[in-house]
Protein backbone atom coordinates (compact mmCIF):
# COMPACT_ATOMS: atom_id res chain seq x y z
CA UNK A 1 0.00 0.00 0.00
CA UNK A 2 3.17 1.85 0.22
CA UNK A 3 2.17 3.02 -3.78
CA UNK A 4 -0.78 4.35 -2.41
CA UNK A 5 0.36 6.68 -0.15
CA UNK A 6 2.69 7.68 -2.80
CA UNK A 7 -0.01 8.33 -5.36
CA UNK A 8 -1.81 10.74 -2.99
CA UNK A 9 1.18 12.45 -2.45
CA UNK A 10 1.53 12.90 -6.27
CA UNK A 11 -1.94 13.91 -6.64
CA UNK A 12 -1.93 16.45 -3.90
CA UNK A 13 1.62 18.00 -5.53
CA UNK A 14 0.02 17.95 -9.15
CA UNK A 15 -3.36 19.67 -7.35
CA UNK A 16 -0.90 22.33 -5.64
CA UNK A 17 -2.14 21.40 -2.28
CA UNK A 18 1.56 20.81 -0.70
CA UNK A 19 2.40 23.45 1.98
CA UNK A 20 5.96 25.17 0.28
CA UNK A 21 7.86 23.24 2.52
CA UNK A 22 6.63 19.49 1.57
CA UNK A 23 7.03 21.00 -2.29
CA UNK A 24 10.34 21.74 -1.65
CA UNK A 25 11.36 17.98 -0.20
CA UNK A 26 8.82 16.29 -2.68
CA UNK A 27 10.85 18.16 -5.38
CA UNK A 28 14.13 17.23 -4.18
CA UNK A 29 13.00 13.54 -3.91
CA UNK A 30 11.73 13.72 -7.31
CA UNK A 31 15.15 14.90 -8.70
CA UNK A 32 17.10 11.97 -6.32
CA UNK A 33 14.36 9.30 -7.63
CA UNK A 34 14.06 8.84 -11.47
CA UNK A 35 11.15 6.44 -10.48
CA UNK A 36 8.70 8.93 -8.75
CA UNK A 37 9.94 11.71 -10.90
CA UNK A 38 8.62 8.99 -13.89
CA UNK A 39 5.56 8.44 -11.72
CA UNK A 40 4.62 12.47 -11.95
CA UNK A 41 4.82 12.66 -15.13
CA UNK A 42 2.93 9.23 -15.83
CA UNK A 43 -0.06 10.03 -13.67
CA UNK A 44 -0.22 14.01 -15.40
CA UNK A 45 0.01 12.31 -18.23
CA UNK A 46 -2.85 9.78 -17.76
CA UNK A 47 -5.15 12.60 -15.54
CA UNK A 48 -5.01 15.17 -18.03
CA UNK A 49 -5.84 11.91 -20.67
CA UNK A 50 -9.09 10.96 -18.65
CA UNK A 51 -9.76 14.89 -18.13
CA UNK A 52 -9.81 15.58 -21.70
CA UNK A 53 -11.63 12.85 -23.01
CA UNK A 54 -14.35 13.05 -20.87
CA UNK A 55 -14.44 17.25 -22.33
CA UNK A 56 -13.90 16.42 -26.05
CA UNK A 57 -17.08 13.79 -25.66
CA UNK A 58 -19.26 16.28 -23.75
CA UNK A 59 -17.99 18.88 -26.95
CA UNK A 60 -18.88 16.31 -29.69
CA UNK A 61 -22.36 16.07 -27.77
CA UNK A 62 -22.58 19.65 -27.94
CA UNK A 63 -21.67 20.05 -31.59
CA UNK A 64 -24.41 17.39 -32.52
CA UNK A 65 -26.69 19.06 -30.62
CA UNK A 66 -26.38 22.39 -32.50
CA UNK A 67 -26.09 20.53 -35.71
CA UNK A 68 -29.34 18.82 -35.13
CA UNK A 69 -30.70 22.46 -33.92
CA UNK A 70 -29.50 24.20 -36.85
CA UNK A 71 -30.68 21.85 -39.49
CA UNK A 72 -34.24 21.84 -37.86
CA UNK A 73 -34.18 26.50 -38.12
CA UNK A 74 -32.80 25.77 -41.58
CA UNK A 75 -29.81 27.61 -41.15
CA UNK A 76 -27.58 25.21 -42.62
CA UNK A 77 -28.52 22.91 -45.55
CA UNK A 78 -30.40 20.47 -44.70
CA UNK A 79 -28.12 17.20 -44.12
CA UNK A 80 -31.04 14.51 -45.13
CA UNK A 81 -31.80 13.55 -48.38
CA UNK A 82 -35.43 12.64 -48.28
CA UNK A 83 -37.52 10.03 -50.15
CA UNK A 84 -36.99 8.99 -53.65
CA UNK A 85 -33.84 11.73 -54.17
CA UNK A 86 -32.23 9.34 -51.52
CA UNK A 87 -32.58 6.18 -52.97
CA UNK A 88 -31.61 7.32 -56.67
CA UNK A 89 -28.54 8.80 -54.87
CA UNK A 90 -27.54 5.67 -52.90
CA UNK A 91 -27.96 3.87 -55.98
CA UNK A 92 -25.80 6.10 -58.36
CA UNK A 93 -23.10 5.86 -55.40
CA UNK A 94 -23.06 2.21 -55.06
CA UNK A 95 -24.36 0.52 -58.81
CA UNK A 96 -20.97 -0.25 -59.31
CA UNK A 97 -20.05 -1.83 -56.45
CA UNK A 98 -23.38 -3.47 -56.23
CA UNK A 99 -22.76 -4.84 -59.70
CA UNK A 100 -19.27 -6.41 -58.84
CA UNK A 101 -20.64 -7.78 -55.56
CA UNK A 102 -23.38 -9.91 -57.23
CA UNK A 103 -21.13 -11.72 -60.20
CA UNK A 104 -18.34 -12.01 -57.85
CA UNK A 105 -21.35 -13.49 -55.52
CA UNK A 106 -22.96 -15.39 -58.38
CA UNK A 107 -19.41 -16.94 -60.02
CA UNK A 108 -18.52 -18.26 -56.09
CA UNK A 109 -21.87 -19.73 -55.77
CA UNK A 110 -21.62 -22.02 -59.21
CA UNK A 111 -17.74 -22.52 -58.42
CA UNK A 112 -18.83 -23.99 -54.73
CA UNK A 113 -21.63 -26.16 -55.55
CA UNK A 114 -19.86 -27.58 -58.61
CA UNK A 115 -17.20 -28.35 -56.03
CA UNK A 116 -19.46 -29.94 -53.19
CA UNK A 117 -21.16 -32.08 -55.99
CA UNK A 118 -17.90 -33.29 -57.11
CA UNK A 119 -16.20 -34.02 -54.04
CA UNK A 120 -19.20 -35.75 -51.57
CA UNK A 121 -18.97 -38.99 -50.96
CA UNK A 122 -21.05 -41.43 -53.03
CA UNK A 123 -22.43 -44.12 -50.89
CA UNK A 124 -25.51 -46.39 -51.79
CA UNK A 125 -28.04 -45.20 -49.63
CA UNK A 126 -29.14 -49.74 -48.46
CA UNK A 127 -26.24 -49.37 -46.71
CA UNK A 128 -27.22 -47.63 -44.02
CA UNK A 129 -29.00 -50.14 -41.68
CA UNK A 130 -31.67 -49.18 -38.71
CA UNK A 131 -30.57 -50.59 -35.54
CA UNK A 132 -34.06 -51.15 -34.57
CA UNK A 133 -34.50 -55.36 -33.02
CA UNK A 134 -36.69 -58.02 -34.13
CA UNK A 135 -37.44 -59.62 -30.97
CA UNK A 136 -37.61 -63.34 -31.18
CA UNK A 137 -41.04 -64.05 -30.82
CA UNK A 138 -40.33 -68.14 -30.62
CA UNK A 139 -39.31 -67.13 -27.33
CA UNK A 140 -42.31 -66.86 -25.50
CA UNK A 141 -44.21 -70.17 -24.72
CA UNK A 142 -47.40 -71.05 -26.26
CA UNK A 143 -48.94 -71.64 -23.27
CA UNK A 144 -48.05 -68.00 -22.16
CA UNK A 145 -50.13 -66.84 -25.51
CA UNK A 146 -52.38 -68.54 -24.92
CA UNK A 147 -52.74 -67.30 -21.37
CA UNK A 148 -52.24 -63.69 -22.70
CA UNK A 149 -54.78 -63.66 -24.85
CA UNK A 150 -57.54 -64.92 -23.15
CA UNK A 151 -56.51 -62.26 -20.89
CA UNK A 152 -57.38 -59.74 -23.49
CA UNK A 153 -60.64 -61.31 -24.63
CA UNK A 154 -61.54 -61.60 -20.60
CA UNK A 155 -60.45 -58.16 -19.23
CA UNK A 156 -60.72 -54.87 -20.94
CA UNK A 157 -57.66 -52.83 -18.97
CA UNK A 158 -55.95 -49.74 -19.50
CA UNK A 159 -53.04 -51.23 -18.73
CA UNK A 160 -50.75 -52.01 -21.66
CA UNK A 161 -51.91 -54.48 -23.54
CA UNK A 162 -50.63 -57.94 -23.65
CA UNK A 163 -48.98 -58.34 -27.06
CA UNK A 164 -45.92 -59.69 -28.65
CA UNK A 165 -43.91 -57.08 -29.37
CA UNK A 166 -42.01 -57.96 -32.73
CA UNK A 167 -39.55 -55.11 -32.90
CA UNK A 168 -37.72 -52.59 -30.20
CA UNK A 169 -35.03 -50.64 -29.98
CA UNK A 170 -34.17 -48.41 -26.87
CA UNK A 171 -35.56 -44.89 -24.77
CA UNK A 172 -34.68 -42.33 -22.31
CA UNK A 173 -35.69 -40.05 -20.22
CA UNK A 174 -35.27 -36.54 -20.92
CA UNK A 175 -37.42 -34.84 -18.51
CA UNK A 176 -38.35 -35.37 -14.88
CA UNK A 177 -42.25 -35.72 -15.92
CA UNK A 178 -42.03 -38.85 -18.37
CA UNK A 179 -40.89 -37.68 -21.48
CA UNK A 180 -38.82 -40.11 -23.32
CA UNK A 181 -36.13 -39.40 -26.67
CA UNK A 182 -36.04 -42.32 -29.48
CA UNK A 183 -35.69 -42.80 -33.04
CA UNK A 184 -38.46 -42.37 -35.22
CA UNK A 185 -37.57 -45.41 -37.01
CA UNK A 186 -37.62 -47.77 -33.99
CA UNK A 187 -41.74 -46.59 -33.26
CA UNK A 188 -42.33 -46.07 -37.12
CA UNK A 189 -45.81 -48.28 -38.39
CA UNK A 190 -45.92 -49.10 -34.59
CA UNK A 191 -49.56 -50.14 -33.62
CA UNK A 192 -48.77 -49.94 -30.03
CA UNK A 193 -45.80 -49.10 -27.91
CA UNK A 194 -44.87 -49.77 -24.75
CA UNK A 195 -41.24 -49.44 -22.71
CA UNK A 196 -40.07 -51.47 -20.47
CA UNK A 197 -37.60 -50.24 -17.66
CA UNK A 198 -34.27 -51.92 -16.35
CA UNK A 199 -36.50 -53.35 -13.58
CA UNK A 200 -38.60 -55.39 -15.97
CA UNK A 201 -41.62 -53.22 -15.39
CA UNK A 202 -43.68 -52.27 -18.63
CA UNK A 203 -45.01 -49.03 -18.57
CA UNK A 204 -47.82 -47.60 -21.53
CA UNK A 205 -46.81 -44.54 -23.46
CA UNK A 206 -48.38 -42.39 -26.04
CA UNK A 207 -46.36 -40.77 -29.26
CA UNK A 208 -46.01 -37.00 -28.90
CA UNK A 209 -43.31 -36.02 -31.42
CA UNK A 210 -41.71 -37.67 -34.67
CA UNK A 211 -39.72 -36.28 -37.15
CA UNK A 212 -38.33 -39.01 -39.94
CA UNK A 213 -35.78 -36.32 -41.29
CA UNK A 214 -34.04 -36.26 -38.07
CA UNK A 215 -34.64 -39.76 -37.17
CA UNK A 216 -36.21 -38.21 -33.55
CA UNK A 217 -39.13 -38.82 -31.65
CA UNK A 218 -40.56 -37.84 -28.72
CA UNK A 219 -42.93 -40.41 -25.85
CA UNK A 220 -44.40 -39.46 -23.44
CA UNK A 221 -45.13 -42.33 -20.32
CA UNK A 222 -48.97 -42.24 -19.56
CA UNK A 223 -49.33 -44.84 -16.93
CA UNK A 224 -50.10 -44.28 -13.50
CA UNK A 225 -47.50 -46.99 -12.19
CA UNK A 226 -44.50 -44.85 -13.51
CA UNK A 227 -42.77 -42.78 -10.46
CA UNK A 228 -41.13 -39.52 -11.73
CA UNK A 229 -37.63 -39.00 -10.54
CA UNK A 230 -36.49 -35.69 -8.76
CA UNK A 231 -34.24 -34.99 -11.03
CA UNK A 232 -32.33 -36.58 -13.97
CA UNK A 233 -28.69 -37.32 -13.91
CA UNK A 234 -27.23 -36.61 -17.15
CA UNK A 235 -27.65 -32.82 -19.36
CA UNK A 236 -28.78 -32.76 -22.41
CA UNK A 237 -26.53 -30.80 -24.43
CA UNK A 238 -27.18 -27.87 -27.04
CA UNK A 239 -23.85 -27.20 -28.54
CA UNK A 240 -22.52 -30.14 -30.73
CA UNK A 241 -19.80 -32.84 -29.20
CA UNK A 242 -16.17 -32.42 -29.79
CA UNK A 243 -13.82 -34.60 -32.42
CA UNK A 244 -12.38 -37.42 -30.97
CA UNK A 245 -13.73 -36.67 -27.73
CA UNK A 246 -14.43 -40.04 -25.74
CA UNK A 247 -18.09 -41.55 -25.53
CA UNK A 248 -20.58 -44.33 -24.41
CA UNK A 249 -23.67 -45.71 -24.85
CA UNK A 250 -26.32 -47.80 -23.02
CA UNK A 251 -28.83 -50.26 -24.94
CA UNK A 252 -31.51 -52.62 -25.58
CA UNK A 253 -29.77 -55.08 -28.00
CA UNK A 254 -30.70 -58.09 -26.23
CA UNK A 255 -33.09 -58.16 -22.86
CA UNK A 256 -30.54 -56.84 -20.83
CA UNK A 257 -28.76 -53.57 -20.55
CA UNK A 258 -25.68 -53.36 -22.32
CA UNK A 259 -23.06 -51.25 -22.49
CA UNK A 260 -20.56 -50.12 -24.89
CA UNK A 261 -17.71 -47.37 -25.44
CA UNK A 262 -16.35 -45.37 -28.73
CA UNK A 263 -14.95 -42.26 -29.58
CA UNK A 264 -16.95 -39.50 -32.11
CA UNK A 265 -15.15 -40.19 -34.98
CA UNK A 266 -16.49 -37.45 -37.81
CA UNK A 267 -18.56 -34.23 -36.79
CA UNK A 268 -20.93 -35.13 -39.84
CA UNK A 269 -22.59 -38.15 -40.52
CA UNK A 270 -23.69 -40.23 -43.49
CA UNK A 271 -22.91 -39.09 -46.71
CA UNK A 272 -21.73 -35.48 -44.73
CA UNK A 273 -25.10 -34.88 -43.04
CA UNK A 274 -24.89 -32.38 -40.52
CA UNK A 275 -27.52 -33.44 -38.19
CA UNK A 276 -25.65 -36.37 -37.45
CA UNK A 277 -22.22 -37.38 -36.21
CA UNK A 278 -20.19 -40.47 -36.87
CA UNK A 279 -19.08 -42.45 -33.75
CA UNK A 280 -17.10 -45.42 -34.02
CA UNK A 281 -18.77 -47.91 -31.15
CA UNK A 282 -19.91 -51.69 -31.11
CA UNK A 283 -23.84 -51.31 -31.96
CA UNK A 284 -26.67 -53.86 -32.45
CA UNK A 285 -30.16 -53.86 -33.62
CA UNK A 286 -32.22 -52.45 -30.61
CA UNK A 287 -29.18 -50.14 -29.90
CA UNK A 288 -31.26 -47.53 -31.61
CA UNK A 289 -32.41 -44.42 -29.75
CA UNK A 290 -30.07 -45.13 -27.02
CA UNK A 291 -28.50 -41.78 -25.40
CA UNK A 292 -24.81 -40.88 -26.65
CA UNK A 293 -22.77 -39.46 -23.58
CA UNK A 294 -19.70 -37.53 -23.69
CA UNK A 295 -17.18 -37.99 -20.70
CA UNK A 296 -18.81 -35.71 -18.39
CA UNK A 297 -22.17 -37.78 -18.61
CA UNK A 298 -23.59 -35.25 -20.50
CA UNK A 299 -26.20 -36.68 -23.72
CA UNK A 300 -24.54 -35.33 -26.77
CA UNK A 301 -26.14 -37.30 -28.91
CA UNK A 302 -29.08 -40.40 -29.96
CA UNK A 303 -27.64 -43.52 -31.80
CA UNK A 304 -29.65 -44.04 -34.96
CA UNK A 305 -28.02 -45.93 -37.95
CA UNK A 306 -24.84 -47.86 -38.62
CA UNK A 307 -23.25 -48.51 -42.24
CA UNK A 308 -23.49 -52.15 -43.13
CA UNK A 309 -20.75 -52.32 -45.29
CA UNK A 310 -18.26 -51.35 -42.56
CA UNK A 311 -18.09 -52.58 -39.36
CA UNK A 312 -18.19 -50.13 -36.09
CA UNK A 313 -19.31 -46.99 -37.88
CA UNK A 314 -22.75 -45.81 -36.37
CA UNK A 315 -24.48 -42.67 -36.66
CA UNK A 316 -26.21 -40.53 -33.98
CA UNK A 317 -28.68 -37.64 -34.60
CA UNK A 318 -27.20 -34.51 -32.69
CA UNK A 319 -28.68 -33.86 -29.25
CA UNK A 320 -29.50 -30.31 -29.77
CA UNK A 321 -32.40 -31.21 -31.86
CA UNK A 322 -34.19 -32.86 -28.90
CA UNK A 323 -33.93 -29.66 -27.97
CA UNK A 324 -35.09 -28.52 -31.47
CA UNK A 325 -38.05 -30.70 -30.86
CA UNK A 326 -39.27 -29.68 -27.83
CA UNK A 327 -39.28 -25.87 -28.75
CA UNK A 328 -41.65 -26.92 -31.78
CA UNK A 329 -44.09 -29.20 -28.98
CA UNK A 330 -43.95 -26.34 -27.41
CA UNK A 331 -45.65 -24.08 -29.98
CA UNK A 332 -48.20 -26.65 -31.57
CA UNK A 333 -49.23 -27.85 -27.71
CA UNK A 334 -49.50 -25.81 -24.63
CA UNK A 335 -49.45 -28.74 -22.29
CA UNK A 336 -45.94 -28.95 -23.10
CA UNK A 337 -45.07 -25.28 -22.29
CA UNK A 338 -43.27 -26.26 -18.89
CA UNK A 339 -41.11 -28.55 -20.60
CA UNK A 340 -37.56 -28.05 -19.45
CA UNK A 341 -34.72 -30.45 -20.57
CA UNK A 342 -31.83 -31.05 -17.96
CA UNK A 343 -28.72 -28.37 -18.47
CA UNK A 344 -27.14 -29.58 -15.73
CA UNK A 345 -25.87 -32.99 -14.57
CA UNK A 346 -24.47 -34.65 -11.46
CA UNK A 347 -22.03 -36.75 -13.12
CA UNK A 348 -18.99 -35.14 -14.26
CA UNK A 349 -16.33 -35.83 -11.76
CA UNK A 350 -17.67 -39.65 -11.54
CA UNK A 351 -15.74 -42.75 -12.77
CA UNK A 352 -17.71 -44.47 -15.52
CA UNK A 353 -19.27 -47.40 -12.96
CA UNK A 354 -20.38 -44.90 -10.99
CA UNK A 355 -22.43 -42.71 -13.82
CA UNK A 356 -23.47 -46.14 -15.77
CA UNK A 357 -25.25 -47.22 -11.98
CA UNK A 358 -26.67 -43.51 -12.18
CA UNK A 359 -27.91 -43.74 -15.52
CA UNK A 360 -29.25 -47.14 -16.00
CA UNK A 361 -32.72 -46.45 -14.73
CA UNK A 362 -33.60 -44.02 -16.78
CA UNK A 363 -32.47 -45.60 -20.25
CA UNK A 364 -35.39 -47.94 -21.22
CA UNK A 365 -36.37 -50.44 -23.77
CA UNK A 366 -38.71 -49.40 -26.35
CA UNK A 367 -41.19 -52.29 -27.42
CA UNK A 368 -43.08 -52.44 -30.67
CA UNK A 369 -45.56 -54.06 -31.90
CA UNK B 1 -13.51 43.99 -37.84
CA UNK B 2 -14.00 40.88 -39.37
CA UNK B 3 -10.87 40.01 -37.56
CA UNK B 4 -12.02 41.10 -33.95
CA UNK B 5 -14.86 39.82 -34.71
CA UNK B 6 -13.07 36.53 -34.95
CA UNK B 7 -11.19 36.90 -32.28
CA UNK B 8 -14.21 37.14 -30.14
CA UNK B 9 -15.60 33.83 -31.46
CA UNK B 10 -12.10 32.06 -30.57
CA UNK B 11 -12.60 33.25 -27.00
CA UNK B 12 -16.10 32.26 -26.80
CA UNK B 13 -14.95 28.72 -28.73
CA UNK B 14 -12.33 28.52 -25.71
CA UNK B 15 -15.25 28.47 -23.16
CA UNK B 16 -17.35 26.45 -24.55
CA UNK B 17 -19.40 28.72 -25.59
CA UNK B 18 -22.93 27.43 -26.96
CA UNK B 19 -23.48 31.12 -28.95
CA UNK B 20 -20.07 31.25 -30.17
CA UNK B 21 -19.85 27.60 -31.48
CA UNK B 22 -23.68 28.44 -33.21
CA UNK B 23 -21.97 30.89 -35.13
CA UNK B 24 -19.01 29.38 -36.34
CA UNK B 25 -20.81 26.22 -37.53
CA UNK B 26 -24.04 28.58 -39.11
CA UNK B 27 -21.10 30.61 -41.39
CA UNK B 28 -18.95 27.62 -42.26
CA UNK B 29 -20.84 24.11 -42.69
CA UNK B 30 -22.28 24.72 -46.04
CA UNK B 31 -19.44 25.11 -47.30
CA UNK B 32 -17.77 21.95 -46.09
CA UNK B 33 -20.73 20.09 -46.75
CA UNK B 34 -20.82 21.33 -50.70
CA UNK B 35 -16.95 20.02 -50.78
CA UNK B 36 -17.50 16.71 -49.31
CA UNK B 37 -20.83 16.40 -51.37
CA UNK B 38 -19.01 16.85 -54.53
CA UNK B 39 -16.10 14.62 -53.62
CA UNK B 40 -17.79 11.15 -53.21
CA UNK B 41 -19.33 11.93 -49.39
CA UNK B 42 -22.26 11.40 -47.80
CA UNK B 43 -23.87 14.44 -45.63
CA UNK B 44 -23.09 12.23 -42.92
CA UNK B 45 -19.62 12.55 -43.65
CA UNK B 46 -19.43 16.05 -44.40
CA UNK B 47 -20.83 16.25 -40.06
CA UNK B 48 -18.07 14.57 -39.11
CA UNK B 49 -15.31 15.94 -41.03
CA UNK B 50 -16.68 19.39 -40.13
CA UNK B 51 -16.83 18.76 -36.44
CA UNK B 52 -13.62 16.91 -36.25
CA UNK B 53 -12.19 20.41 -37.07
CA UNK B 54 -14.60 22.24 -34.66
CA UNK B 55 -12.65 20.26 -32.35
CA UNK B 56 -9.46 21.37 -34.01
CA UNK B 57 -10.26 24.63 -33.41
CA UNK B 58 -11.62 24.71 -30.29
CA UNK B 59 -8.35 22.93 -28.90
CA UNK B 60 -6.12 25.88 -30.84
CA UNK B 61 -8.54 28.30 -28.81
CA UNK B 62 -7.80 26.86 -25.37
CA UNK B 63 -3.91 27.04 -26.07
CA UNK B 64 -2.86 30.79 -24.95
CA UNK B 65 -0.13 30.79 -27.65
CA UNK B 66 -2.44 30.31 -30.65
CA UNK B 67 -3.55 32.91 -32.84
CA UNK B 68 -5.35 33.19 -35.91
CA UNK B 69 -3.06 33.78 -39.34
CA UNK B 70 -5.99 33.28 -41.58
CA UNK B 71 -9.44 34.03 -41.97
CA UNK B 72 -11.19 31.34 -40.05
CA UNK B 73 -13.50 30.46 -42.82
CA UNK B 74 -9.88 29.59 -44.28
CA UNK B 75 -9.03 27.93 -41.57
CA UNK B 76 -11.70 25.71 -40.90
CA UNK B 77 -12.30 24.94 -44.51
CA UNK B 78 -8.63 24.01 -45.45
CA UNK B 79 -8.44 21.39 -42.16
CA UNK B 80 -11.90 20.30 -43.33
CA UNK B 81 -10.36 19.61 -46.56
CA UNK B 82 -7.15 17.55 -45.55
CA UNK B 83 -9.38 15.38 -43.11
CA UNK B 84 -11.24 14.74 -46.03
CA UNK B 85 -8.45 14.20 -48.86
CA UNK B 86 -7.24 11.60 -45.78
CA UNK B 87 -9.76 9.84 -45.64
CA UNK B 88 -10.30 9.34 -49.70
CA UNK B 89 -7.09 8.08 -49.97
CA UNK B 90 -7.49 5.70 -46.77
CA UNK B 91 -10.34 4.08 -49.10
CA UNK B 92 -7.80 4.38 -51.73
CA UNK B 93 -10.46 7.16 -53.33
CA UNK B 94 -8.94 10.55 -54.65
CA UNK B 95 -10.43 13.90 -54.94
CA UNK B 96 -12.32 14.23 -58.37
CA UNK B 97 -13.31 18.05 -58.16
CA UNK B 98 -10.88 20.70 -57.83
CA UNK B 99 -11.50 24.00 -56.13
CA UNK B 100 -9.64 26.64 -57.39
CA UNK B 101 -10.88 29.85 -56.19
CA UNK B 102 -10.60 29.08 -52.52
CA UNK B 103 -8.08 30.48 -50.59
CA UNK B 104 -6.09 27.30 -48.48
CA UNK B 105 -3.19 27.41 -46.21
CA UNK B 106 -0.90 24.76 -44.70
CA UNK B 107 -2.67 22.44 -41.70
CA UNK B 108 -0.61 19.16 -42.08
CA UNK B 109 0.88 20.08 -38.51
CA UNK B 110 -2.68 20.43 -37.16
CA UNK B 111 -4.33 17.53 -38.86
CA UNK B 112 -1.61 15.33 -37.73
CA UNK B 113 -1.90 16.61 -33.63
CA UNK B 114 -5.70 15.64 -34.55
CA UNK B 115 -5.02 12.19 -35.50
CA UNK B 116 -2.93 11.56 -32.37
CA UNK B 117 -5.92 12.99 -30.11
CA UNK B 118 -8.33 11.23 -32.12
CA UNK B 119 -6.19 7.90 -31.42
CA UNK B 120 -6.10 8.67 -27.15
CA UNK B 121 -9.69 9.63 -27.31
CA UNK B 122 -10.80 5.79 -28.58
CA UNK B 123 -7.98 4.54 -26.74
CA UNK B 124 -9.30 5.99 -23.67
CA UNK B 125 -12.84 5.04 -24.72
CA UNK B 126 -12.04 2.05 -25.46
CA UNK B 127 -10.32 1.42 -21.71
CA UNK B 128 -13.38 2.87 -19.80
CA UNK B 129 -15.78 0.76 -21.45
CA UNK B 130 -14.01 -2.34 -20.42
CA UNK B 131 -13.71 -0.92 -16.81
CA UNK B 132 -17.50 -1.29 -15.72
CA UNK B 133 -18.98 0.03 -12.75
CA UNK B 134 -19.13 0.99 -10.04
CA UNK B 135 -15.12 2.20 -11.13
CA UNK B 136 -15.72 4.31 -13.67
CA UNK B 137 -18.75 5.88 -11.72
CA UNK B 138 -15.76 6.22 -8.49
CA UNK B 139 -12.82 7.39 -11.04
CA UNK B 140 -15.35 10.42 -12.43
CA UNK B 141 -16.76 11.54 -9.23
CA UNK B 142 -12.91 11.97 -8.29
CA UNK B 143 -11.49 12.92 -10.86
CA UNK B 144 -14.39 14.97 -13.07
CA UNK B 145 -16.43 16.06 -10.52
CA UNK B 146 -13.65 16.57 -7.96
CA UNK B 147 -15.39 15.53 -5.04
CA UNK B 148 -14.12 14.38 -1.93
CA UNK B 149 -13.22 11.00 -0.34
CA UNK B 150 -15.98 11.64 1.82
CA UNK B 151 -18.59 12.75 0.37
CA UNK B 152 -17.56 9.87 -2.32
CA UNK B 153 -17.59 7.30 0.18
CA UNK B 154 -20.75 8.15 1.76
CA UNK B 155 -22.62 8.08 -1.76
CA UNK B 156 -21.22 4.82 -2.92
CA UNK B 157 -21.50 2.94 0.45
CA UNK B 158 -18.02 2.67 1.75
CA UNK B 159 -17.42 2.60 5.41
CA UNK B 160 -14.94 5.58 5.37
CA UNK B 161 -12.51 7.39 3.11
CA UNK B 162 -9.88 5.37 3.77
CA UNK B 163 -11.64 2.13 1.96
CA UNK B 164 -12.92 4.39 -0.78
CA UNK B 165 -9.31 5.12 -1.53
CA UNK B 166 -8.34 2.16 -1.37
CA UNK B 167 -11.10 1.05 -3.96
CA UNK B 168 -10.47 4.45 -5.83
CA UNK B 169 -6.73 3.33 -6.14
CA UNK B 170 -7.02 -0.04 -7.75
CA UNK B 171 -9.86 0.97 -10.26
CA UNK B 172 -7.73 3.92 -11.06
CA UNK B 173 -4.48 0.99 -11.54
CA UNK B 174 -6.84 -0.98 -13.99
CA UNK B 175 -7.73 1.88 -16.01
CA UNK B 176 -4.27 2.77 -16.39
CA UNK B 177 -3.13 -0.96 -17.14
CA UNK B 178 -6.09 -0.73 -19.53
CA UNK B 179 -5.22 2.18 -21.59
CA UNK B 180 -1.82 1.75 -21.61
CA UNK B 181 -1.58 -1.71 -22.92
CA UNK B 182 -3.54 -0.31 -26.32
CA UNK B 183 -1.84 2.98 -25.95
CA UNK B 184 1.87 1.92 -25.81
CA UNK B 185 1.24 -1.03 -28.57
CA UNK B 186 -0.17 1.51 -31.27
CA UNK B 187 2.49 4.34 -30.03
Amino acid sequence: MDELKMLEQIERYINGQMSPDERVQFEQLRKTNPEIDQMVVEHTFFVHQFTHFDEIKKFKSKLNDIHIDLAEKGAIQSTRLQGRAKVVYLVNKYKRVAAIAASIAGITAIALSSLVVSVSPKAPAKEIAQLSRQIDALKRKDQELNQELNQVKNHVTTAPPDITYKTGGTGFLINTKGLLATNAHVIQNASHVVIQGNNGKDYAVQVVFMDMAKDLALLQIVDSSFKAPASLPYAIKQTPGELAEPVFTLGYPRNEIVYGEGYLSAKTGFKGDTMTYQIAIAANPGNSGGPILNKAGEVVGILSTKQTSAEGVVFATQSKFIHRAIDSLRRQDTAFGKVKLPNAGSLKNLDRTQQVKKIKDFVFMVKVN
Amino acid sequence: MKADNETLLLRGLAKNDRKAIETIYREHYNLVQALVLKNNGTAEDAKDVFQEAMIVLYEKAKSESFTLTSQLGTFIYSVCRRIWLKRLMHQNRFMIAEEGELELIGVEAEVEEQEQHNHEFATMEKAIGSLGEPCKSLLEAFYLEKRNMQDIALSFGYTNADNAKTQKYKCLMRLKKLFFSTYNSNA
